[in-house]
């Protein structure tokens, strides 16, 4: 099995020592300031969701983090015996497909596109279909690797994104609000999914969302970003910040601790 | 069997000469104009077209007897401005497109039109296919080979870009790089070609076939193989209709195109 770097290093499946950071992270557009002096530290293992009003400049620090808009600021990812390692292998999930749905593009060809020297116009090799078979079925998607993409549901579609961004497994996996358009069950199975695939890949994730009573439920960070940091912590902490109550009011946190199962058929 | 094929026109040298050439020109149209399409360029594409018409006049200044080398220049440095002001500006690119092409084809024809001799340069408007040469169709084939070359280096960033920009970051895609690489090849393209298409019709060239292969494809694969297939068909049937009309061959063929973008639409699929 491939973890990131780092722990793969270390020897241990969670080991939960290296780390992303973030560090003093500004963007402008033109004079306009859109974020200023973002610190976070990201760990393996954990999910980290970012939360914060509309226009608080939250797809834009993942733009940032992707290196696709300039910053001032540092990105580091450590290792497990704190080495710099420098750039880490970065998993985008983007908010919504910005094309065209009727695109004769099939799920194959994003994986040979984004996987393969072999132009994706060719016949796709077997070592190319095995790999992302493999990763088709970290998502229960195997079945639809020969559907347009403009043929899946807004959850079908999400967590075939989610295969490609977890080929090769990243070391840091960025979710931009990923289930926007998609329906409340298909949200909790997405979001189920990502929780167990961090646990089994020991990943450090980035999440951007709207959704915050799952925040609350599946994060295990929360970070109000509002231009900067506001507030940061577990979701107790933060849901119960009153700079946090203040804007989104009061949210429930699960009092379970994080990844006790609730057993259905006992009853609640 | 001349008798009740159609084969009259293989008599004449300019008609094989003009059969070479659509077998070179519909091959690079149909191949970039899957991403033409697939990017939403089409627009860009006619723009570049139109421009041709500065870069004639750019060349008559200058005295030039084939302006080619001055559309050349012209056309690549307007796709690398349209693309650099799109990158940055905010404004819809439509907007912007429309803006530059307009400024250029206006500046053409009021150099072009001067003491009244516009119409010498008509020929660029409807194109004229049957006056190719043989060293003209040898560039057309050193310009294919890049093509192909390019398509077979860049098509997976170039489709990732067409997927979502911040996606294909993520797969370390220098997306400034592959847009303006690409930008840049079909101005190449369109400048080479648009004396013998003609600058009213080819941008129709360029984006129908693959227009009526998406209504069929399902994949990339088919999506190249139904937009060659498409493109080689118009070429060479439009070809031999202008030769029996007696009418301009590129509008011909872009009319058979028009005719199987039409049948495609019986052939949809379902998700569209």
């Amino acid at each position: 099995m491939a973890y990131p770097n780092g722990c793969e290093k270390q020897g241990n499946e969670f080991c939960g020592l290296c780390c992303t950071k973030v560090e003093h992270f500004g963007v402008k557009f033109g004079s306009k300031e859109i974020l200023h002096d973002v610190n976070l530290h990201i760990h393996c293992g954990e999910l980290t969701a970012v939360i914060g009003p509309n226009g608080a400049g939250k797809s834009t620090l993942l733009k940032a983090i992707l290196g696709e808009l300039k910053h001032s600021g540092n990105l580091n990812y450590l290792d497990a015996a704190d080495q710099n390692t420098g750039v880490p292998v970065i998993g985008y999930v983007p908010q919504h497909l910005d094309f065209d749905l009727s695109s004769p593009l099939s799920v194959m060809d994003l994986f040979a596109a984004g996987n393969s020297r072999l132009p994706a116009f060719a016949a796709h090799s077997r070592s190319l279909r095995q790999k992302a078979m493999e990763s088709l079925a970290r998502v229960q998607a195997e079945h639809l690797h020969d559907q347009r993409l403009g043929n899946l549901s807004g959850g079908e579609l999400q967590r075939v994104l989610l295969a490609l961004a977890l080929t090769p497994i990243p070391d840091l996996l960025l979710l931009d609000e990923p289930v926007s358009g998609v329906d409340q069950p298909g949200m909790e199975l997405f979001y189920e999914m990502v929780s167990d695939l961090r646990r089994r890949y020991d990943l450090s994730i980035i999440l951007v969302s709207h959704d915050l009573p799952l925040m609350a439920r599946f994060a295990d960070r929360i970070v109000y970003l509002d231009q900067t940091v506001k507030s940061s912590g577990t979701p107790a902490q933060v849901f119960n910040d009153p700079y946090v109550t203040g804007v989104f009011g009061r949210i429930a946190v699960p009092a379970l601790p994080k990844g006790q199962i609730i057993d259905l058929k006992d009853g609640v | 069997m001349q008798n009740w094929l159609p084969f009259e026109w293989t008599q004449y040298h300019f008609m094989l000469n003009a059969l070479l050439a659509v077998l070179l020109v519909t091959p690079l149209f149909a191949i970039l104009g899957t991403m033409v399409v697939n990017n939403k360029m089409a627009f860009f594409s006619d723009a570049i077209g139109h421009s041709a018409l500065t870069g004639i006049a750019i060349g008559v200044l200058l005295g030039m007897g084939d302006p080619l080398l001055a559309m050349l220049a012209f056309s690549i440095i307007l796709a690398i401005g349209i693309s650099n002001v799109k990158a940055r500006g905010r404004s819809s690119p439509d907007t912007i497109i429309g803006v530059f092409s307009s400024t250029a084809v206006a500046l053409g024809i009021v150099i072009l039109s001067r003491e009244g001799g516009f119409a010498k340069y008509s020929n660029y408007l409807i194109g004229d296919l049957l006056s190719i040469s043989v060293s003209q169709i040898m560039i057309l084939t050193a310009v294919l080979l890049l093509v192909l070359l390019f398509w077979s280096i860049f098509f997976n960033q170039l489709l990732l870009v067409s997927v979502n920009s911040s996606l294909a970051r993520s797969r370390g895609v220098n997306v400034r790089v592959v847009e303006i690489a690409f930008s840049i090849i079909v101005a190449l393209v369109v400048t080479v070609s648009i004396q013998w298409v003609g600058i009213l019709i080819i941008n129709s060239l360029l984006v129908l076939p693959a227009a009526a292969a998406r209504n069929i494809a399902v994949n990339m694969r088919q999506y190249h193989l139904i937009t060659l297939l498409i493109a080689v068909i118009s070429g060479l049937s439009g070809l031999i209709c202008s030769y029996y009309w007696g009418t301009a061959s590129g509008a011909t063929i872009v009319l058979c195109a028009s005719v199987l973008f039409i049948l495609s639409l019986f052939g949809k699929t379902k998700s569209i």
